[in-house]
């Protein structure tokens, strides 16, 4: 693209394409009236999610069949199916919504297609049935954006995700994209873009919340041939998937970002490492690349100017390690996934030795906003030190999993209660773990923190890249902290000693403790193997693995103790640590004594049966099949 | 000039060298496995963990940490050396504990920080790794139940030897050093240079030892190596006379490194029919002679073969084994004193 009048050009022309949808968001800062043009004769349009989730229980063939209704009933010139990332809300999977409406129609089967197109498309009358339960308040029916899952999140990593079709960048220009490329390349020198980013307070959203201003000035300022900027998205902690739904669902917005950090540092080629299990995520990253460079948003002298960019994938293997930044530079250099010491810092010597800018997939989706609306707007979102918001996956024991975006400051209980809808059968909250397998578990004490990034630090848990796990009072925390570190034990690059043999020694530890053969030496010993590997690790991984012990044992300790003095686990959870016994709720069916697979249980009909817990082998068959429900465990 | 203070004492270094080093120029030996001057820092092992006052997270590594202005290190405070009786306590746990038997015994640098440290036995009973020792290689033995990850083998043979033949395999807790695809060393392109065996702080590369002895019983002689003209620098650990070991020292030609002829080829200095003295055939028989009787015999004989011949019926051929400078003087010899250009070395046939 040569100029900006070219790009101002296609957003004229495309935002017909997506007027439909803005309605309801009110998304523009084209502002006028006439701005609001539809498509001539298009009266609707669907949208059908086809994010990882979506597509994994069918959501293209649901896409298909619509196709198919829509041409049947000759809806083609009236209706438009538009393909999108994620929605966030993954609970409601697979989503079909309906523009202008904002029909939130969720859990939607190939077989439900019909009625919608028939009822909906060509009637115009909403199909209650299918309709997400939420949507419907007081017997009114409120758009998507007024569900309770979206009304208290605000949504500016993921403004576009589940509202264009990633593959189109027209839709992406439509809504702004690419001007904030275009005003910094016309308007702001290299250095002014760094004091915007710098001002507007935005830390690294892949973990460890370093102010992205001031890594981009350090990239600026280190001396070379060349620089390169980098994208980290390997996204390793399980659970978190927001950097894969901004790379589905909105890929442009990470190629303007980098772009204008490469305008900002002085680099003219970009890396994103993507782990390969993330197929779709790299097919639409790399048509949005050909898209761009087609329309020469990528490349040479970018409008008129003598600014050139490029990008690459490169695709990661899926080592949790390979997303700590230096394990990262050596594997896209073709080298074995394992951290380096720092200082030298990438900044200084990254991949092959140059200058790298490394930054996180949600960390360079804020960018364009920031260039676009200014530093003031983006600071003046979030709390003191913690600016903008944060994309938290939430999951575990909680109504609405999914993906979704709230201002930094936003308290754990109103994500956790407002935005996640509470914790299913009305169960007891006992602890959150943010930050994923290196975060830690935080107690009902403190569910009204301000979520930002230094008070989680301060309850001895971290942002981390956004995983929020609930759990509630069936979950035992000493299984929880022995989850956690089964993955890092896995996940340990082998370098360093204290992070390879020791967090296999806490695993062994804590399998020590939850079988009942713990003693009580064996928590201090914990405490203190802990205490060495966080100080003396090589790398992150190392440094944070032991955060679920940590925390679990300073907010949970009585349940470690329970385990090893009481030999019981409090929470019914540790299989060796329980006994099956049957109540005198029990009215003899029977039937439990028939599940038995070792035949433990004894009793006649109609009386009272009995569990022989030497032969027990605590399958929990019984407790699956007795109807009144008189058989516990403890 | 960059000043710091380590345990309590003032130390100015230039500026780029790391804590380690600093502690070093003031006679402050900080422990380490994994470091060697010639290598990339890596920081594997961590025992070289030293308290920086100030810094954000932690304890540092002295063999990466570049030094700054006020820095004020202690090297052995109590959180050190908890943290480094943790490390050893937990290399120990997963090592066999066969010191009696090892070969590696008394240069071995885990026994020697255990000793300082005080780590008996390892605290934690568990999970044990289980390797066949690879006994393919001609001259050495890899035991991958005694390695303990330092990498220097795999630096030295990437970063010095630049042969790549060994690497990390798999990875946490199943890490170990093999050649791709779990190879056998012998069929791997290992070239045998033994280098990775002569840094290995462990009983986890050693050489396939023709002798028992202990290291304490050896001395080491200081020696050039007689197989090229490169002039590396060697100590020939010594028992009784014999060679039994060879290791590379810091020559300014080999800085550290041999090659598989200097390492391990040094057998034929003990061997009976060994050549010590000049033989002269007399009678049919060869009978030992003394070096000048035989430097009359050479003399004697080149002189007559020229004068009744002339000097082209003479030719010189020298050794690779010879020095630059020794290869000059032969052709000189040749040339200057015979009158003949019929020189020629041995790397040309
Ligand atoms: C073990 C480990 C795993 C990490 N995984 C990721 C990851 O998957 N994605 C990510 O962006 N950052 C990850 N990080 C953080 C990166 O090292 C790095 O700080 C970050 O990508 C920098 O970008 P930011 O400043 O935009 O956050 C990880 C760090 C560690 C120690
Ligand atoms: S802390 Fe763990 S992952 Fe990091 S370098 Fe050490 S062994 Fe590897
Ligand atoms: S003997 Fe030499 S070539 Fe072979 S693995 Fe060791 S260092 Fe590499
Ligand atoms: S074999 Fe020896 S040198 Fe190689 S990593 Fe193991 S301990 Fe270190």
């Amino acid at each position: 693209m040569k100029s900006i009048a070219e790009l101002e050009k296609i957003q004229r022309e495309s935002l017909t394409k997506v007027n439909i949808r803005r309605i309801k968001q009110g998304k523009n800062t084209i502002g006028s009236e006439e701005s609001f043009n539809t498509e001539d004769g298009v009266r609707s349009h669907v949208l059908v999610c086809a994010g990882t989730g979506c597509t994994s229980s069918k959501s293209l063939e649901i896409l298909k069949k619509l196709e198919k209704e829509i041409e049947k009933y000759n809806l083609k010139d009236e209706i438009k199916i538009v393909k999108t990332g994620c929605f966030g809300f993954c609970e409601a999977g697979p989503i079909i919504v309906v523009y202008p409406e904002g029909t939130f129609y969720s859990h939607i089967k190939v077989e439900d297609v019909e009625k919608i197109t028939e009822e909906h498309l060509l009637n115009g009358n909403i199909v209650k049935d299918l309709l997400f339960k939420g949507s419907i308040k007081e017997d009114e029916i409120v758009p998507i954006n007024e569900v309770d899952f979206y009304k208290k999140q605000k949504r500016m990593a993921l403004r576009n995700c589940g509202l264009i079709n990633p593959e189109d960048v027209k839709e992406y220009i439509a809504l702004d994209g690419y001007k904030a490329l275009a005003k910094a390349l016309s308007e702001m020198t290299p250095e002014e873009v760094i004091e915007e980013v710098k001002n507007s307070g935005l830390r690294g959203r892949g973990g460890g919340g370093f102010p992205t201003g001031l890594k981009w000035g350090f990239t600026a300022n280190a001396v070379d041939d060349e620089k390169y900027v980098a994208c980290n998205a390997d996204e390793g902690d399980p659970g978190a998937f927001m950097d894969r739904s901004i790379l589905e669902g909105d890929p442009h917005s990470l190629i303007e970002a980098m772009a204008i950090a490469g305008y900002a540092v002085g680099a003219e080629l970009g890396y994103v490492y993507v782990r390969a299990e993330y197929p779709i995520a790299v097919e639409r990253l790399q048509i949005a690349i050909d898209q761009a460079r087609e329309i020469e948003l990528l490349g040479k002298n970018i409008f008129g100017t003598d600014f050139n960019f490029d990008m690459e994938i490169r695709l990661g293997a899926g080592a949790f390690v390979c997303g700590e930044e230096t394990a990262l530079i050596n594997s896209i250099e073709g080298k074995r996934g394992m951290p380096r010491p720092r200082p030298p810092f990438p900044a200084n010597k990254g991949i092959f030795n140059k200058p790298t800018l490394l930054n996180n997939v949600e960390t360079y989706a804020n960018v364009p906003e920031i260039i676009l609306k200014g530093a003031e707007w983006f600071a003046n979102i979030g709390t003191e030190r913690s600016k903008g918001t944060k994309v938290f996956a939430l999951g575990g024991k909680i109504n609405n999993t999914g993906l979704l975006e709230v201002p930094m400051g936003t308290t754990l209980r109103d994500v956790i209660y407002e935005v996640g809808g509470g914790i299913p059968k009305n169960k007891d909250f006992k602890a959150v773990q943010t930050g994923g397998p290196s975060g830690g578990c935080i107690p009902s004490d403190y569910l009204d923190t301000a979520i930002d990034y230094d008070n989680l630090i301060e309850l001895g848990s971290m942002m981390g890249s956004g995983g929020m796990i609930v759990m509630d009072e069936d979950n035992c925390m000493v299984d929880i902290a022995r989850f956690f570190l089964d993955f890092t034990v896995e996940e340990s690059c082998g370098k360093c000693t204290p992070c390879r043999e020791g967090t296999k020694r806490m695993l062994e530890l804590l399998d020590k403790i939850t079988s009942g053969e713990g003693e009580m030496e064996d928590i201090d010993k914990l405490e203190s193997l802990a205490n060495t590997i966080k100080s003396s690790s090589l790398c992150g991984l190392g440094q944070t693995a032991p955060n679920p012990v940590l925390s679990t044992l300073k907010y949970f300790r009585h349940e470690y103790e329970a385990h090893v003095k009481e030999k019981t686990c409090p929470a019914g959870n540790c299989q060796d640590l329980l006994t099956y016994f049957i109540t005198d709720g029990c009215k003899g069916c029977t039937l439990c004594a028939k599940a038995c697979p070792v035949n433990a249980i004894s009793g006649k009909t109609k009386t009272q049966h009995i569990i022989n817990t030497e032969i027990c082998i605590k399958c929990g068959a019984c407790m699956e099949k007795c109807p009144f429900d008189a058989i516990i465990k403890k | 000039m960059i000043s710091l203070i380590i345990d309590g004492k003032q130390v100015q270094v230039e500026e780029g060298k790391t804590v380690l080093e600093a502690a070093k120029s003031i006679g402050i030996d900080i422990p380490t496995l994994c470091h060697d001057p010639r290598l990339k820092p890596h920081g594997s092992c961590r025992i070289c963990v030293v308290e920086i006052e100030g810094a954000k997270s932690g304890l540092t590594t002295s063999c990466t940490a570049p030094v700054s202005e006020g820095m004020n290190v202690s090297t052995e405070s109590e959180k050190v050396v908890n943290a480094r009786r943790d490390i050893l306590d937990l290399m120990l746990a997963n090592h066999p504990l066969d010191c009696m038997t090892c070969q590696q015994a008394g240069k071995c640098t885990l026994q020697d920080l255990c000793y300082k440290y005080d780590v008996k036995e390892s605290s934690f009973k568990g999970d044990k790794k289980k390797f066949e020792i690879d006994d393919s290689n001609n001259f050495y033995y890899s035991d991958q139940e005694k390695c303990i990850l330092c990498g220097k083998c795999v630096y030295v043979c990437s970063e010095l030897q630049c042969t790549n033949a060994i690497n990390f395999s798999e990875r946490g807790f199943d890490t170990h050093i093999a050649a791709p695809f779990e190879e056998k060393l012998e069929t791997s392109t290992c070239v045998s240079c033994g280098n990775c065996v002569s840094v290995c702080p462990v009983g986890a590369l050693v050489p396939k030892s023709k002798e028992k002895f202990r290291y304490w019983e050896t001395k080491p002689v200081r020696t050039t190596c007689s197989y090229c003209g490169v002039g590396c620098q060697m100590d020939l650990l010594v028992k009784y006379d014999k060679v039994v070991e060879v290791q590379p020292a810091m020559g300014p030609s080999n800085e550290g490194l041999l090659c598989v002829k200097g390492k391990f080829a040094f057998n034929f200095v003990n061997h009976p029919d060994r050549l010590k003295t000049p033989l002269l055939k007399k009678d049919g028989e060869f009978v030992e002679i003394t070096w000048d009787e035989a430097y009359n015999v050479i003399a004697e004989k080149m002189n007559s073969t020229k004068e009744n011949f002339g000097p082209d019926s003479i030719a010189g051929l020298t050794s690779a084994r010879c020095t630059n400078e020794e290869n000059y003087l032969m052709q000189k010899l040749m040339r200057a004193v015979i009158g003949t250009n019929n020189a020629d070395h041995c790397a040309r046939l």
